[in-house]
């Protein structure tokens, strides 16, 4: 794969662009991941990130979030370039949902979520009813008084898709939104993420399926440098999954949707 | 979790604080000592001199290196975010220490020696942070896990760089002449029996409420930062700018309380950890409380040392080590 791939969703009249790469270049320890790298992801639009492990996608996603420098090419947010906005101004316009988290000592889920208002300052009156309801939509409305290191893995996350929600950013960057959960949990989170209103959201996944479901919009990178982008219709193909992920994907029909991505089995 | 509102704790800790001070002053070879306060008579000069010129300067310094150390040691905890870091684990007030007897031994004053002894503890902060860079001042880290490592990692370099102070120590005891003996044990156990200066007692402890309320205008955003660097800039925070600041104030407050103690160990991981049980991780109560509580520690240990064995004196640093060295054990067996 090489870029410039599929144009993105300008042709789908959303509102202007939420972010931008201008020729956006990623290495990790001397490998190229993400050539020259030209994406535009208007407003109210949500793209799924795929390709193999290692493939550059949290390194993206960091770079996205003004956390690491790109290694050439500029992002600019709100049509500024990143390193043109402080910490706290940043804050308020994205948030990232990183892969992992730490919880070196004990704190309430509650105290946890909370974190993410901080933006706000002491003022903030609506931090515990923004906190509950966001908790509440995942399915973890019992929590909120809980220690977070006592929580399974799969609750630990969706406590910490509910602190990224909380924050109240247009944009939302997610690093596997849905890992560690059990398939009612999957399409819970997957749900709730597609049923936001207003906000621009960037997930990596590995789950093709809620790719789907998830997605307008799909960047493929190929961790060799090559990239696709573009509208998940032309882009979310067996064909070109299955050059991406080098496994041979078929998509097979169900009896409604648009079918089920699944890697063949040998022979 | 929080057992206890935080007024509430504070209050009580104030209120022991008081009383800690009371017992200090109180007790001692010279009965009665407290009488001085209301009596002017002249058979009450001897006593006035006690509490004055021994007792009080004595109290207030104990109050200030225990506060300044557990300031820094819960400042160290929130940066590393280990709850086993202290200044004197991680080896600055061993530094400090060092800084100190170096100035010594070159014949300067007290002043000289607290030049040598803020020195030494940059000196030994700095080299944890080059040694450790990652973790603290190189990119934000995307992984939980190679944060953890890093972290760590700076914890294993910090007991090293005391092994290393302790060397170094070691090695000025063996060369310094037989007339200065004495004052090197002071540092190298912690030791209150000099503590008789009541202007650099007074010092103490308004560098301590200046230090205090520098940390306390960063709290919100150390709150964060426990939750990982990557974590806490997403939020809001600007993380180098608020480790730096941190970072200065737990090496002020180290390299004072050495200059008024000596090496007093472990009072920087006990009281920020006998609080944190008490009033919750929240650095804005977590702060005020550990000093409070590691001011009372050190008080009463200090009181202790000087009428347990009477007319000896132990060095206070011991009975910290009797005391923190059971705390340090049972909280790495319950990590």
């Amino acid at each position: 794969m090489s870029g410039p791939g599929l144009h993105g969703g300008a042709e789908r009249g959303f509102g202007g662009t939420a972010i931008e790469c201008r020729g956006v270049t990623l290495r990790a320890g001397g490998r190229l991941l993400v050539d020259s790298l030209d994406l535009q992801v208007q407003a109210g639009s949500r793209w799924a990130v795929l390709g193999p492990n290692g493939a550059g996608k949290s390194t993206l996603l960091a770079v996205l979030a003004g956390a690491r420098r790109t290694d050439g090419g500029a992002v600019l947010l709100a049509g500024r370039p990143l390193d043109q906005w402080d910490a706290q101004a940043l804050a308020g316009q994205r948030v990232l949902l990183p892969d992992g988290w730490l919880d070196p000592f004990a704190a309430t889920v509650l105290d946890t979520v909370l974190t993410a208002r901080y933006r706000l300052g002491e003022a903030d009156r609506h931090g515990s009813r923004v906190a509950g309801r966001w908790l509440a939509r995942l399915d973890c409305g019992q929590l909120p008084g809980r220690d977070v290191r006592n929580l399974s893995r799969g609750e630990r996350q969706r406590v910490a898709i509910a602190t990224a929600l909380s924050q109240e950013t247009p944009l939302l960057l997610l690093d596997e939104p849905i890992a560690h959960q059990d398939p009612r949990h999957q399409a819970l989170v997957v749900d709730v993420l597609a049923a936001l209103c207003g906000h621009t959201l960037m997930a990596s996944l590995h789950e093709l399926n809620a790719a789907v479901r998830l997605a307008t919009h799909a960047l493929l990178l190929d961790g060799r440098g090559g990239w696709i982008a573009g509208p998940a219709e032309e882009t979310l193909t067996a064909s070109r999954l299955s050059t991406l992920f080098e496994a041979p994907i078929d998509r097979l029909p169900t009896a409604c949707g648009r079918g089920l991505f699944a890697v063949r089995p040998p022979g | 979790m929080p057992t206890l509102p935080p007024q509430r704790a504070l209050a009580a800790l104030l209120l022991a604080a008081l009383g800690a001070f009371a017992l200090a002053l109180a007790t001692g070879s010279v009965p009665g000592v407290l009488t001085a306060l209301v009596d002017s008579s002249e058979a009450a000069g001897a006593r006035s001199a006690v509490l004055w010129q021994l007792r009080l300067p004595r109290a207030l310094s104990a109050f200030a290196a225990g506060g300044l150390l557990a300031l820094a040691g819960c400042l160290l905890q929130a940066l590393l975010r280990n709850p086993l870091a202290d200044a004197y684990v991680l080896g600055v007030s061993g530094g400090a220490a060092v800084g100190a007897l170096l100035a010594l031994l070159a014949g300067a004053g007290l002043a000289g020696m607290q030049a040598g002894s803020a020195l030494g503890a940059f000196a030994t902060l700095a080299a944890l942070f080059l040694l450790a860079r990652r973790a603290f001042f190189g990119r934000l880290q995307t992984a939980a896990r190679v944060s953890e490592e890093a972290s760590t990692g700076v914890l294993l370099t910090g007991v090293m760089l005391a092994a290393f102070a302790a060397a170094l120590l070691s090695l000025l005891l063996a060369l310094a002449p037989d007339a200065q003996m004495r004052s090197i044990m002071f540092w190298l156990l912690g030791d209150l029996a000099g503590a008789t200066d009541m202007r650099a007692a007074a010092a103490a402890i308004g560098i301590l409420a200046g230090l205090l309320a520098l940390a306390m205008t960063q709290a919100r955003p150390l709150n964060l930062l426990l939750r990982g660097d990557l974590q806490a800039f997403v939020q809001g925070v600007d993380v180098r700018r608020v480790r730096r600041r941190l970072v200065l104030v737990s090496a002020l407050a180290t390299a004072t309380s050495v200059t008024l103690a000596g090496a007093v160990g472990f009072v920087g991981f006990v009281a920020p950890h006998l609080m944190r049980q008490l009033v919750g991780n929240d650095q804005r109560a977590l702060l005020p409380a550990a000093v409070l509580a590691g001011a009372v520690l050190v008080l009463l240990a200090d009181t202790v040392a000087r009428t347990a064995v009477a007319p000896l004196q132990l060095p206070v640093g011991v009975l910290t080590a009797l005391i923190g060295v059971p705390v340090f054990i049972s909280l790495v067996r319950r990590l």
